[in-house]
């Protein structure tokens, strides 16, 4: 049988691939109420804005939504679980239902995307989102103390195998390990689907997203694009890529720096620009589209979608614009001790 | 960022390698401890090594607390860390502290393939690069076999699981020799050997090693043990180690070495004589206060200048010795590490760039300049990057590329260094550099201009593609074209109609300077630009004009034939014929037989040797340039730098009009080859041949030879240290010496050929100048020179001969030779047989040549450009 990864490769051979949009956004649109969140669980804590808990409590909604990213022409469906981790979920006194909350957001997009699949017969595939935390691996939260951590590289590992099991138990292709702004919690998160794959007897492919906190280009924890990708080539990811940081313009060279080194696929979702006075997004799907288009043009990416601010318009138009276009090549660079610290290092073979 | 060459790794932040380091761990003084990993990393420590291998401390923690604290100084933790401990477990708990990519240090065989495969598995995963010992089940590695044997069987292991071969780093043990113990002696010598051989065995992987070890029976002595490991590193290196555990702060230079140290001490490393230990020991106390003899010229007079007329001095004078302790100096009294380029360093080369220019310094020494002005932006460019400054006060950015096909770049090289030593920035892409690359970084660097170099004549042909690819890309900016066969009147006629831009043909070094500096001017370019292209438009219309020659018909020129007097000087049988790989001539011998006047010219010092050394105008620079050429060809005979390799061979043979057939045996019944040569097509005065030569083969029975030299081979090794240690210099002036030690080869083959192999010429044995002025009897032509102008009869040479076998050489599409000091050829006995230019050629020779080559006209055009203009 043909793995996700080859299937995945071999379209990102002949077109670009359309990536979703958030469920964040999205689900601010719904409106909900805090009861809504909750549902008939019993819970100590206010659920609002516990936007993985839907999965659980209103998979309809969820579906809606997916099912919205479809029709705009999404190929790569992610799952709502950007913070359905225990670290996370513990701020929701629900770490005791990270394993059910993945298992219900994987059925529900896996659902969605093999109903569209029958339909139409255009292949499709499911990423289960891996967020990075609100606990960093590399850097002291006490400012006094720089040597101190407040987790250790075992927990984060762990808590990521739980994440992990119930998504692909879940059935999704592919884990997504996103937004990564400490690239020691992504190493911890790669290690933990790696000793997954261990335990059911099979690879489980992975695809890395970064995020830039500055305009320099580097990570929270200080590493460069090329230093990142040095950091998580071990890993084999199906594609690597960078997500959210700001708009499109403004992560462009930073595209551009990744896509001349990574021998893998470029994943690159954006946000829908920058944030406007009043913290919201206003760029227009036709906007975002033509940079995305610019990307593609300059052969820059192999999958586009789109991140906060995004929507299924924003989507629709990118599917448009750089329909046609043709996909990016993948370099192969010469064998070469690459290593890093904040920074890359390149020496000879 | 990319590192050229060896990478070295700190180890002052190792407890077993730093007795301070370890004192400020055992007393919790992290503090400090962080402050010593950050010197280490402004010191240039490329990668640091963290070792808490201390039976009081809780080597664990004490890892995690370091590596964490570390983590948080951005200018310590932007080099990659290499955690090293013998206990997996602390290497395991240092592994999830890092951020990036870094080395685990070390694991091995000992406890058999089992836990070496998962303890790989595991650095596989945590995602790290390797260091293997050459430690398996038996024990550690001795002996450069053990070590090999080791080695290997680890690679197969390792490849075997998926780890890439290029993050596998071995270390072949490195142990103390001059022990006293005679087991002990070969031990410098085994690694060594056991490098060059893994190198081979285990394609990608790196070899590494902790150079201390070795001297550690002379601990105490600092010179002496300074003086070891910069000797072993030198041999070490040139076999193919690559990275190494070495106090940068504790090495030698190893030229600089007293020279009765270094031979001392590279006896003992090198294993070269049964008492090496005991002269060394003899000897060890006289050099235990530091070397004499440096004490000399740091007590000049001009040492005791402020700090920016010293740079400017060693600037002028070209001298290496204090600059980078000068630059270091000199950057603390400025607020940025910029001003100290911008200002002494600027004044100083602009003071060599003046007198350059008004031809009171000559290349040579600009070139040394240019190297002390290299090593002392080396000590900044650290600081500089730090500071995220880009230097952008150069006067303008040029790409400088040796075009595909072609491998030589001496004269690239020098324009190179005139160029940067008069503020230009040079990004210097190397030889048998494709269109698209020049192209691309000349975008990508927003070049100003393109400056394009070669050697042989198929180069003018892809500098026409070049140049008719910027047309394609629309691109603007001026091209450059420069190097032996390059012309004003080729640039004329074929570059510039392909390309829009400015082009401009440059007739030496001396000359780039002014024009890349008129190319940038606002005032000055725009006037230049029309007055060359006016110029070569000039020129195109002459040729289209009667200003060429009359050529006559090739059946008319066939019938003006040379015809040698065979009855007064029949063909000599040869004594040998066949086919004989030269492999016994060493540098020695062939230093007598070297034409030093084209060694001048190489560098644009102009004058027949020896009447240059005491030249009015040149002479002072000729013979400090002699004195350095003599100096170095010392060390490359000595200590066999080159090594030197050739082959001949000698065939019956026989004309056919303007060929040459080539048969196995005197019968001359089976055709080896068919050599197609060319001929005069001039018309000439009367009594003057048409010249092929054909010619000088008799039409019945006569022989023919072949040869190829070249006195390259091991070039490379030296060249990527003097690189290393950005020594220009040293770098054009081996090159330039490895050229003329293969056209001495080939001089010296050829005598050996015509007195002893061949027999032909008889009599008393001649002086070199009789041999430089050709007084011999026949001639040796080369393919690509005037006589023989068509280099692809170069393959059908090297097929015959097997010459990338038996000689070491290669030919590139367009058939440059490799090594580059190389020289291949014919030989032709008859007496009067003699040089001749063909020049011009006519349509008729044209399909006549490739109707006997054996290729389409268009291929035919493209052989024989240079002839058809």
């Amino acid at each position: 049988m043909t793995s996700p990864g080859e299937t995945l490769r071999a379209a990102a051979g002949t077109r670009i691939l359309i990536k979703d949009g958030p469920y964040g956004t999205a689900v601010q649109d719904l409106g909900l109420k805090a009861a809504d969140y909750a549902g008939e669980l019993p819970s100590n804590f206010d659920q609002k804005g516990n936007n993985d808990l839907l999965n659980l409590t209103r998979p309809a909604d969820i579906a809606g939504i997916c099912n919205r990213y479809i029709a705009a022409g999404a190929e790569l469906l992610a799952t709502n679980t950007f913070n359905a981790n225990r670290i996370s979920q513990a701020d929701y006194g629900m770490e005791g239902r990270v394993r059910e909350i993945n298992l219900a957001a994987a059925r529900v997009i896996r659902a969605c995307v093999d109903a569209a699949i029958a339909a139409d017969g255009r292949p499709r595939w499911v990423a289960g989102s891996l967020g990075p935390t609100n606990k960093t691996l590399s850097l002291s939260p006490r400012v006094s103390d720089p040597g101190y951590r407040e987790v250790t590289f075992d927990e984060v590992k762990g808590v990521y195998r739980e994440q992990i099991d119930a998504l692909l138990e879940g059935g999704v292709d592919f884990i997504l390990i996103e937004t990564v702004f400490d690239t020691l919690n992504a190493k911890a998160a790669a290690f933990a689907a790696a000793e997954a794959g261990d335990a059911l007897g099979r690879d489980v492919p992975v695809m890395l997203s970064m995020t830039l906190t500055d305009l320099s280009g580097r990570n929270l924890s200080g590493q460069t694009v090329e230093a990142f990708w040095h950091s998580i080539k071990h890993v084999k990811p199906v594609a690597v890529g960078l997500n959210c940081s700001f708009g499109a313009t403004e992560l462009r060279p930073h595209v551009q720096a990744l896509a001349k080194v990574a021998d893998t696929l470029i994943l690159t979702y954006p946000n829908a620009g920058l944030p406007n006075d009043l913290g919201a997004y206003d760029e227009q799907p036709e906007t975002t589209a033509g940079f995305i288009r610019g990307w593609a043009e300059e052969g820059l990416v192999n999958i586009v979608g789109g991140c906060c601010g995004s929507t299924p318009a924003h989507i629709a138009a990118m599917a448009r614009q750089v329909a046609g276009l043709p996909a990016r090549v993948i370099p192969h660079p010469e064998p070469a001790l690459r290593l890093s610290g904040l920074e890359a290092h390149r020496f000879a073979a | 960022m990319t590192t050229a060459g060896f990478i070295n790794i700190g180890e002052r932040t190792n407890v077993t390698g730093s007795a301070a380091f370890k004192k400020l761990i055992l007393n919790g003084d992290y503090t400090a401890a962080v402050e010593v990993a950050r010197q280490q990393v402004e010191n240039g420590a490329q990668i640091i090594d963290v070792n808490m291998d201390e039976g009081l401390l809780d080597s664990e923690a004490a890892m995690v607390t370091f590596l964490n604290l570390i983590a948080a100084e951005p200018d310590i933790a932007r080099v990659p860390v290499m955690v090293d401990s013998s206990k997996w477990s602390v290497i395991e708990a240092g592994l999830k502290c890092l951020v990036g990519k870094g080395i685990v240090n070390s694991i091995s065989m000992k406890e058999g393939e089992g836990p070496f495969l998962e303890q790989a598995r595991k650095c596989l995963r945590y995602g790290a690069a390797v260091v293997v010992m050459a430690f398996d089940e038996q024990g550690q590695a001795d002996t450069a076999a053990r070590k090999v044997e080791i080695c290997e069987r680890a690679y197969r292991l390792l490849t075997g699981i998926g780890f890439p071969p290029e993050d596998i780093i071995f270390d072949p043990n490195i142990f103390a020799v001059a022990t006293g113990i005679e087991e002990h002696n070969n031990y410098g010598v085994d690694f060594i050997e056991a490098t060059r051989e893994i190198r081979r065995r285990c394609p990608h992987a790196h070899i590494s090693g902790g150079v201390s070890n070795l001297s550690f029976s002379f601990r105490g002595n600092e010179p002496v043990r300074r003086a070891m490991h910069s000797v072993f590193l030198y041999h070490a290196i040139a076999a193919g180690m690559d990275m190494g555990i070495v106090n940068a702060g504790q090495l030698d230079v190893y030229d600089a070495i007293d020279p009765e140290l270094r031979e001392l001490c590279e006896d003992v490393v090198l294993n070269r004589r049964a008492d090496a230990t005991d002269r060394l020991l003899a000897a060890a106390d006289r050099f235990k206060g530091g070397p004499a003899k440096a004490a000399d010229p740091a007590a000049e007079e001009w040492r005791q200048w402020p700090v920016a007329k010293r740079l400017e001095h060693a600037l002028v004078k070209g001298i290496d010795a204090f600059v980078e302790a000068d630059t270091e100096e000199a950057r603390h009294q400025f607020a940025r590490p910029i001003e100290v380029i911008e200002g002494p360093l600027m004044a100083g080369m602009n003071v060599v760039g003046d007198l350059f220019g008004s031809g009171k310094m000559f290349l040579p020494q600009v070139v040394k300049s240019a190297r002390v002005m290299k090593k002392a932006v080396a000590v900044l460019l650290p600081y500089i990057e730090a500071e995220k400054q880009v230097g952008s006060s150069a006067k303008g950015r040029i790409i400088m590329a040796t075009v595909k096909g072609d491998v030589h770049d001496i004269g690239k090289n020098i324009v190179g260094v005139v160029l940067q030593c008069n503020n230009f920035e040079v990004i210097d892409l190397g030889v048998m550099v494709p269109a698209q690359t020049i192209l691309d970084a000349a975008v990508k660097h927003q070049a100003d201009m393109i400056g394009l170099s070669g050697l042989i004549t198929p180069s003018l042909d892809e500098m026409v593609h070049v140049a008719s690819e910027m047309q394609r890309a629309g691109m603007a900016m001026p091209l450059l074209i420069g190097g032996a066969t390059t012309s004003r009147v080729h640039t004329a006629l074929r570059i510039a109609p392909a390309y829009e831009g400015p082009v401009v043909h440059v007739l030496d070094a001396s000359r780039a300077v002014g024009v890349a500096g008129t190319l940038v001017s606002d005032t000055l370019k725009d006037g230049f630009v029309a007055e060359t292209a006016a110029e070569y438009q000039k020129i195109r219309d002459q040729r289209a004009g009667s200003g060429q020659s009359a050529l006559v018909p090739l059946e008319q020129a066939r019938a003006n034939g040379f015809t040698p007097d065979f009855a007064a000087h029949p063909p000599v049988k040869p004594a040998f014929t066949g086919t004989m790989t030269i492999d016994d001539v060493t540098v020695d011998m062939l230093i007598p037989y070297i034409d030093w006047t084209p060694f001048f010219r190489a560098w644009e010092l102009h004058g027949n040797y020896p009447a240059i050394l005491s030249d009015e105008v040149v002479g002072e620079s000729a013979t400090s340039l002699f004195a350095d050429a003599q100096a170095m060809l010392k060390r490359i005979a000595a200590e066999r730098w080159l090594h030197p390799k050739g082959v001949i061979a000698i065939w019956p043979a026989r004309r056919d009009g303007d060929d040459v057939l080539l048969f196995t045996d005197e019968t001359r019944s089976a055709e080896v080859a068919r050599l197609p040569f060319l001929r005069q097509q001039i018309a000439k005065r009367d009594g003057r041949a048409n010249m092929c030569l054909a010619d000088f083969i008799h039409p019945e029975a006569d022989w023919l030879g072949c040869f190829a030299v070249q006195a390259g081979e091991g070039i490379d090794e030296q060249l990527a240290r003097f690189k290393a240690a950005n020594d220009d210099y040293n770098d054009i002036l081996l090159k330039a010496l490895a050229d003329r030690l293969a056209e001495a080869f080939a001089e010296y083959l050829h005598e050996r050929v015509r007195r002893e192999i061949w027999g032909h010429e008889r009599g008393n044995r001649m002086s070199n100048e009789d041999l430089i002025r050709e007084r011999y009897t026949g001639i040796r032509p080369a393919p690509g020179y005037p006589a023989c102008p068509e280099h692809s009869l170069k393959r059908q040479i090297f097929d015959l001969m097997d010459v990338e076998v038996r000689a070491g050489i290669t030919l590139t599409d367009s058939f440059a030779m490799w090594p580059t000091a190389a020289v291949s050829g014919f030989y032709f006995a008859h007496p009067e047989s003699a040089y001749f230019g063909v020049a011009r050629i006519g349509e008729d020779q044209l399909a006549d040549y490739a109707q006997r080559l054996g290729v389409s006209r268009e291929r035919a055009v493209q052989l024989l450009r240079p002839n058809l203009d």
